[in-house]
C-alpha cells in the first residue's frame, strides 16, 4: 500500500536506505572477523572504529567509552547486572522507577531474587519523577540509580541532568545509569557533562538495523561482564562483533547528526496533537502535554473505544499505531506505566500510542488526523447503538 | 591484479547472495517489530517463524525448541550458565573438555567461582575426547556435560553421539557447542541425544550478530536476558529480524548440497595438506586425519612464528589464521594445541587454513606455490633453524 502511514516508530523504525546500503556493502565486502590479523580482519576493525567514533562524537565523549552489544535489552541487562555484581561489596541497594522498560524492571526483579534490595520510585500523573524523591531514597549502601530518560509508552522526559546533580550534591556516589533507548538521536544527550556513568542505546529505534545496541560508559566506570568468551569490546562484551550492525548504527547516527533536525519531530507531533485535539475534543492525552513530552511519542485515549479496536480500524486504513508498548502489547494487564500515572482502567484500555520518526512527513500527519477522526467517529457510532 | 585467497572461513564467512537477498526487504520495507499486533508486526512474526522452522528442520528439532540469540558466544554462555543455575539443587558438577572455545571455558571458570565444580577432560593427540573418560567423570552431582561438536582450531569432530548416549543413560544434560559444525556436518539432535546445542550464523554464510540455542523440550534452563516476553519468555529483546531471516536461509542452503560441497571441500583440503607436507620439512598436521571438518587444515611449522607467517601470507593476498581468530592478539599459545601435546615453540608456529565455498583448486595451487618460499625465508632468519638444519643434513 503506497499510502501507508507508519506511526509505530517507538516500537521499531525502518532502516534508512543509506544505512541499509552501508550494512549490505559491509556484509559483502568487509566480512572479515575483526579479530583476524589479515587485511579483511583489519578492514572490519577499522569500520568498527569509525562507528565507535561516530557514536562517541554524538555523545560528546571519547570512542573508548562506547561498547557494542546485541541490542538495547542486552545493554540494559549488562549495565544493571554488571554494576550490581561489580559493586556488591559496597552495598546491595538500587533505585529505579516504576515506569521503566521491562528490560530494566525485570532485570531488577531478578536482582531482588538474588538478594538485592530495589526501590521503585513513583511518578506523578504525567509520568514525571520528583528529583527530591530520588535524593531521599539514596542511602549509603545504594550502588546504582537507574532512570530512563524518555518513557517508551507515554513519552515523559525525566530531568536527568538535575537528578544527577542532586544525587551528587548529597555526597553519594552510586553509579548513575540512564536508559536512553527512546531519547538517543531525538533529544540532545551529553552524558559526560551531565555526570551520567552508563547509558544504554539501541540501533533499531533510530533507523539502524535490529540486533545492535551499545553501552556508553564513562571512563573509570567498572562493570562485570555477563558474557564470557573471546574478550571482544575490551572484555565487556565477548562474541564476534556484529560488524554490519555496528556499521549501520554508526551510519544512522551520522545521518541524524548531519541531516536530521531535532525540532522537526516536534513540528510533526504538534500538527498531530493539535489536529486531533481540535477534531476530537473528548480525547485524553496520557502523560505530559505534547510540548513537554518527547518529540516523537504521543499517547492518547478516546474514551469508550478499546485501543485494540481502534488499532485494527486504523490499520485497515493504512495507519499503524500501537496500544501499550510493543514489548508488552501481547499481555492483557494494565501496563505498569499506566498504573504509575494513575490512569483508570477505562483510559488505559483505550490508550493508543502514535510514535514518529524523521522519515514521517507533515502530509502524513494531516492525513493521519483525518483517518483517526473518521475511525473514532465510526467506532463511536457503533458503541452508541 | 593481485590474487586474493580467503582461507579463514572458520573465523567468519561472507554472506551468500541468496541469504542477503532474503534479508534485504526486512531492513527497509518489512521492518515491523515482531511483537507489534498490526500487519507490520505480523509479517515480521511470520518471517521469524519461517526461520525457526528452517533451523529446526536442519537439526531435526521441533520449532518450539529453537531460540534465537545474539550469537554463538551468547548461546554458549546461556546454555551453560542457564542449565547450571536451573539445576543446582540436583548437583554442582559440570564436565567439559580442555579444548573448548573460550565462550565455554570462561563460562565454566566463572561458575567455578560461584561454587560449581568443573572437570576439564583431556584429549588425545588428535584432539579427541574419550567417551569412557566422560563416563568415568560422571558423579551423582553431575548436572551438565558440555563437549564441543567440532573444534574451531584443529577441526577434530568429537564422538558426539556416544557422549550423548552416555549423558542420557546417566540422566545428565548434554550441551554441545556446534558453532563450527552446524552447516558443515549432518546433525540430528534426537539421534545424537543432544539436549542443548549452540550455533552461530556467520560460520555458515549467514550474517554476524545472530545465533541460536536448541533447547530440548523439558530441559530446565534459566533465561539469560531479562525483559520483554520474546522467544517465549526465554530470551528478551526485540528480535534481530533481518539477522534471523538470514540465519534461516543460510542454514537451509547449507544443508541443501552438503554432501556435494563437503566432498569438494575435503578433496581440496586433502590436496592442500598433502602438498604442504610434501613440499615443506618439519611440518606436522594438527587434529585428526579423518575425523575433521571438511574445510579445516591446521599445521605446525617448526622454527617459525605463526604471526610472521600470517603477515607474510597476507602480503601475498592469502587470509589465514594462527590459533582461533577470537583469541589472536593474545600472546599465549593456543590452549588447544597445548592440550594435544604440542610444545610451546611448535604451538607458536601453527597455521590454520580453513576452506569454504568460494575456494577453488587454483587457490590451493596458489597457496602451495607461495607458502614454501615464505617458510624458507622465515626459517633462514631463525638461528635455531640453522642449527637444526645442519644436524638434519648430517643425520
Amino acid at each position: 500500500m503506497v499510502n501507508e502511514i507508519y506511526l509505530d516508530n517507538a516500537a521499531t523504525t525502518p532502516v534508512h536506505p543509506g544505512v541499509a546500503k552501508a550494512v549490505m556493502d559491509c556484509m559483502m565486502y568487509t566480512y572479515g572477523n575483526p579479530s583476524s590479523l589479515h587485511r579483511l580482519g583489519l578492514n572490519a576493525e577499522k569500520k568498527i572504529k569509525a562507528a565507535r567514533e561516530q557514536l562517541a562524537f554524538a555523545l560528546g565523549d571519547s570512542p573508548d567509552s562506547i561498547f557494542f552489544t546485541s541490542g538495547g535489552t542486552e545493554a540494559n541487562n549488562l549495565a544493571i547486572i554488571g554494576t550490581a555484581m561489580a559493586r556488591k561489596r559496597e552495598g546491595k541497594h538500587c533505585i529505579t522507577t516504576q515506569i521503566e522498560h521491562p528490560s530494566v524492571l525485570n532485570t531488577f526483579k531478578y536482582l531482588e531474587k538474588e538478594g538485592w534490595e530495589v526501590t521503585y520510585l513513583p511518578t506523578d500523573n504525567q509520568g514525571m519523577l520528583d528529583p527530591e524523591d530520588i535524593t531521599g531514597a539514596v542511602r549509603p549502601d545504594t550502588v546504582l540509580v537507574s532512570i530512563m530518560h524518555v518513557n517508551n509508552e507515554i513519552g515523559s522526559v525525566q530531568p536527568v541532568e538535575d537528578i544527577v546533580r542532586l544525587v551528587k550534591e548529597k555526597g553519594m556516589s552510586p553509579v548513575i545509569h540512564v536508559d536512553a533507548i527512546q531519547s538517543f538521536g531525538k533529544i540532545d544527550l551529553k552524558p559526560r557533562n551531565w555526570g551520567i556513568d552508563i547509558l544504554t542505546l539501541s540501533g533499531h529505534k533510530i533507523h539502524a538495523p535490529k540486533g545492535i545496541g551499545a553501552l556508553y560508559m564513562r571512563k573509570g566506570v567498572k562493570i562485570h561482564p555477563v558474557l564470557w568468551g573471546g574478550g571482544q569490546e575490551k572484555g565487556v562484551r565477548s562474541g564476534t562483533e556484529n560488524v554490519p550492525g555496528v556499521v549501520g548504527f554508526g551510519e544512522a547516527v551520522r545521518w541524524i547528526e548531519q541531516d536530521a533536525d531535532k525540532k522537526y519531530l516536534y513540528r510533526l507531533k504538534g500538527i498531530l496533537a493539535a489536529g486531533l485535539q481540535e477534531r476530537i475534543p473528548d480525547m485524553v492525552i496520557n502523560g505530559p502535554a505534547p510540548e513537554k513530552g518527547a518529540p516523537h511519542i504521543l499517547n492518547v485515549s478516546f474514551p469508550g473505544i478499546r485501543g485494540e479496536v481502534l488499532l485494527h480500524a486504523l490499520e485497515d486504513k493504512g495507519v499503524y499505531v500501537s496500544t501499550g508498548s510493543a514489548c508488552s502489547s501481547r499481555r492483557e494487564a494494565i501496563s505498569p506505566v499506566f498504573q504509575a500515572i494513575g490512569a483508570g482502567k477505562e483510559i488505559a484500555r483505550s490508550a493508543v500510542r502514535l510514535s514518529l520518526s524523521y522519515m514521517n512527513t507533515q502530509d502524513e500527519m494531516y492525513r493521519a488526523v483525518d483517518i483517526v477522526e473518521r475511525c473514532v467517529n465510526e467506532l463511536k457510532g457503533f458503541t452508541r447503538r | 591484479m593481485e590474487r586474493r585467497v580467503y582461507m579463514d572461513y572458520a573465523a567468519t564467512t561472507y554472506v551468500k547472495q541468496e541469504v542477503m537477498e532474503e534479508m534485504m526487504p526486512y531492513f527497509t520495507e518489512k521492518y515491523g517489530n515482531p511483537s507489534s499486533v498490526h500487519s507490520f508486526g505480523r509479517e515480521a512474526r511470520k518471517a521469524v517463524d519461517l526461520a525457526r522452522e528452517r533451523t529446526a528442520k536442519a537439526l531435526n528439532a521441533s520449532t518450539d525448541e529453537i531460540y534465537f540469540t545474539g550469537g554463538g558466544s551468547e548461546s554458549d554462555n546461556w546454555a551453560i550458565k542457564g542449565a547450571a543455575l536451573a539445576n543446582k539443587q540436583k548437583g554442582n558438577h559440570i564436565i567439559t573438555s580442555s579444548i573448548e572455545h573460550h565462550a565455554v571455558l570462561y563460562t565454566c571458570q566463572y561458575l567455578e567461582k560461584m561454587g560449581f565444580e568443573v572437570t576439564y577432560l583431556p584429549v588425545d593427540q588428535y584432539g579427541l575426547v574419550n567417551p569412557e573418560d566422560v563416563k568415568k567423570a560422571i558423579t551423582d552431582k553431575t548436572i551438565l556435560i558440555s563437549i564441543m561438536f567440532a573444534n574451531n582450531e584443529i577441526g577434530t569432530i568429537q564422538p558426539v553421539k556416544e557422549i550423548g548416549r552416555i549423558a542420557r543413560e546417566h540422566g545428565v544434560y548434554f550441551h554441545t557447542d556446534a558453532v563450527q559444525a552446524v552447516g558443515h556436518v549432518p546433525i540430528d539432535v534426537k539421534d545424537m541425544n543432544i539436549d542443548l546445542l549452540s550455533l552461530s550464523a556467520h560460520k555458515f554464510y549467514g550474517p554476524k550478530g545472530v545465533g541460536a540455542l536448541y533447547v530440548r523440550k523439558g530441559v530446565r534452563i534459566h533465561p539469560y536476558l531479562h525483559g520483554g516476553a520474546q522467544e517465549r519468555n526465554r530470551r528478551a529483546g526485540t528480535e534481530n529480524l533481518p539477522g534471523i531471516v538470514g540465519l534461516g536461509k543460510a542454514i537451509e542452503l547449507a544443508y541443501e548440497n552438503l554432501e556435494e560441497s563437503n566432498s569438494k571441500l575435503a578433496a581440496m583440503r586433502d590436496r592442500l595438506i598433502a602438498g604442504i607436507m610434501e613440499k615443506i620439512d618439519h611440518v606436522r598436521l594438527n587434529g585428526h586425519p579423518v575425523k575433521r571438518l571438511p574445510g579445516n587444515a591446521n599445521l605446525s611449522f617448526e622454527f617459525i612464528e605463526g604471526e610472521a607467517l600470517l603477515l607474510s601470507l597476507d602480503m601475498k593476498g592469502i587470509a589465514a589464521s594462527s590459533g582461533s581468530a577470537c583469541t589472536s592478539g593474545s600472546l599465549d599459545p593456543s590452549h588447544v594445541l597445548l592440550a594435544i601435546g604440542l610444545t610451546h615453540e611448535i604451538a607458536h608456529g601453527s597455521l590454520r587454513l580453513t576452506l569454504g565455498d568460494d575456494n577453488t583448486d587454483e587457490d590451493v595451487d596458489y597457496v602451495l606455490e607461495v607458502l614454501p618460499g615464505i617458510v624458507e625465508r622465515l626459517r633462514n632468519m631463525s638461528p635455531l633453524f640453522a642449527q637444526h638444519k645442519g644436524e638434519k643434513y648430517y643425520v
